[in-house]
């Protein structure tokens, strides 16, 4: 872990991500919560960070039903998908599943939840286990 | 008094915009040269350009990168520096102020800006992966959000923050498609109603088929000179007064505000300032309206109503052809259509006709002054330009 702990990286959100875990880039110095995480941060230009848990239930900003989709997510069309703000104020768009699309409203409570056990071929870019919402 | 002009277009030229079948991107960038050329008597085009900067946003419509110099040799350029630019939907944007830095720091006097995209060939799942490259792969894509998906969340945060209505976004799409009839080159030459609009098939709740701009094969080109010799080659050149570009994050998730593009605002404020006009001073615009809803917040951005009224503008006729503040009077990307990388200098084209009178049937009277606004991807660039008749 104390190597993982270095890599301030998108491959490490996701390796977090197949682990059920959602975190966030914590700058030490001005404090700015990074999803995803940089290894530069954006305010104050620090390279120190540490891994924190994010909170795993927010409120939904905005969203769009998808119709027409790209032809890997083509079978799960209409499906939903918004951005959320995270109780902590961190912004992060995913699907939202097990609604009916009609029930889903701009700040409505949605949790994180994780696609099962990824299979081996889901642990490298670009194929990463997924997060998704649901209501709660 | 008005900005000091950096550059001035001297001609410009269009391809026809549409299903072109059987032509690569190269052949039809020539045709937009060859129509610059024809318009410009004066120029000798292999003597006198000195360098071509060209929009084009995808190698993998054509499995073909390396458009900078492909493009010069079959506009008849060929050992003229000739390099691309890539800006997402802005590439032409980015490249005419890459031609306005090249005329402004001295370095040349004579240039060409253009823009090119080949489309049409590909299926619409193929097109929408190729679009969506243009937003964050690890956050957006990666969860399924499309290119008309991102529009659609801003949308929605529109219409819940100022209650615009869906109703209001067909009204861009009736102005546009009315304007696009009286444009023989654009890609839709047919009028629509409020209600084909309103009934027409969803792709990204709430934006339907006729929010949405059009798969579109084209290009587009302008040749600059410095302001001093424009009238050497002709007797009615536009100049540029003013020029502006802002980047924003690639995820549209990251920004503080989805109603609005800072941008788009960063870029018209440097625009602005540069030309030392207001936006009541726009005779006439182009503005990126890649999905209804970005026309309306275009004109919250450019300053041509207060944030939230835009649906309201557009629902009042004000930026129709015989409104206060005429907008995409060419028929827009909406209905003269969006080849991607030809769309920023496809917009000075519009403004170049508009502006040295030669607009036809959509001609705004007694226009002096116009604007182009051009966004590339969900904001993450934006370009804007002001533009004098000469």
């Amino acid at each position: 872990m104390a190597e993982q702990t270095q890599n301030f990286t998108i491959e490490q959100f996701y390796k977090y991500v197949g682990q059920k875990k959602l975190m966030g880039g914590k700058c030490l110095n001005c404090g700015k919560v990074h999803l995803p995480p940089r290894p530069l941060c954006d305010k104050c230009l620090s390279t120190k960070f540490e891994w924190i848990e994010l909170p795993q239930t927010g409120t939904l900003l905005t969203y769009t039903v998808i119709h027409v989709a790209p032809t890997q997510f083509q079978h799960l069309a209409p499906y939903a998908v918004g951005i959320v703000q995270l109780e902590n104020g961190v912004r992060i768009p995913g699907m939202i599943k097990n609604t009916p699309l009609d029930n889903i409203r701009i700040g409505m409570k949605l949790k994180v939840e994780f696609e099962e056990t990824p299979t081996a071929q889901q642990q490298q870019w670009p194929q990463w286990p997924r997060y998704y919402f649901v209501p709660y | 008094m008005k900005g000091k002009p950096l550059a001035s277009i001297v001609s410009a030229g269009l391809s026809k915009f549409g299903k072109l079948e059987g032509l690569y991107a190269r052949e039809i960038f020539a045709q937009a040269a060859k129509e610059a050329y024809e318009r410009c008597p004066r120029l000798d085009p292999k003597k006198d350009i000195k360098a071509l900067f060209i929009g084009h946003m995808g190698e993998s419509y054509e499995h073909q990168g390396h458009t900078g110099a492909t493009a010069a040799d079959w506009a008849g350029l060929l050992h003229v520096p000739a390099i691309r630019t890539e800006a997402a939907c802005s590439s032409s944007g980015a490249a005419l102020r890459a031609a306005v830095f090249a005329i402004a720091s001295g370095l040349c006097d004579v240039v060409m800006a253009g823009g090119v995209e080949k489309m049409t060939h590909r299926s619409t799942p193929e097109v929408t992966e190729f679009l969506a490259m243009a937003s964050d792969f690890p956050f957006e894509q990666w969860h399924g959000i499309t290119f008309p998906g991102l529009f659609a969340l801003m949308a929605t945060a529109h219409m819940h923050k100022y209650g615009t209505t869906e109703a209001q976004l067909a009204h861009v799409a009736v102005k546009n498609h009315h304007n696009g009839s009286l444009n023989p080159k654009a890609h839709m030459q047919k009028e629509i109603t409020l209600e084909q609009a309103l009934s027409s098939r969803v792709i990204a709740w709430p934006l339907k088929l006729f929010d949405c701009s059009l798969i579109t094969d084209g290009a587009s080109c302008l040749i600059l000179t410095k302001p001093e010799i424009a009238k050497k080659y002709t007797d009615t050149p536009v100049h540029i007064i003013g020029t502006g570009q802002a980047s924003d994050t690639i995820g549209l998730y990251e920004r503080e505000d989805f109603t609005s593009l800072r941008a788009a605002k960063l870029a018209a404020k440097q625009a602005y300032e540069m030309a030392d006009v207001k936006p009541e001073d726009i005779d006439v615009a182009e503005v990126h309206d890649c999905f209804t809803i970005a026309e309306i917040i275009a004109y919250e951005d450019l300053g041509f109503c207060k944030p939230g009224e835009g649906g309201r503008l557009a629902e009042n006729g004000e930026t129709s052809l015989k409104g206060r503040i005429p907008v995409n009077t060419s028929g827009g990307l909406k209905a003269k259509g969006h080849p991607v990388g030809a769309t920023g200098t496809a917009q000075a084209y519009e403004i170049y006709l508009q502006l040295t009178g030669q607009a036809d049937k959509r001609q705004v009277d007694d226009a002096e002054i116009g604007l182009t606004h051009n966004v590339g991807g969900s904001g993450a660039t934006a370009t804007v330009h002001i533009y004098i008749r000469g």
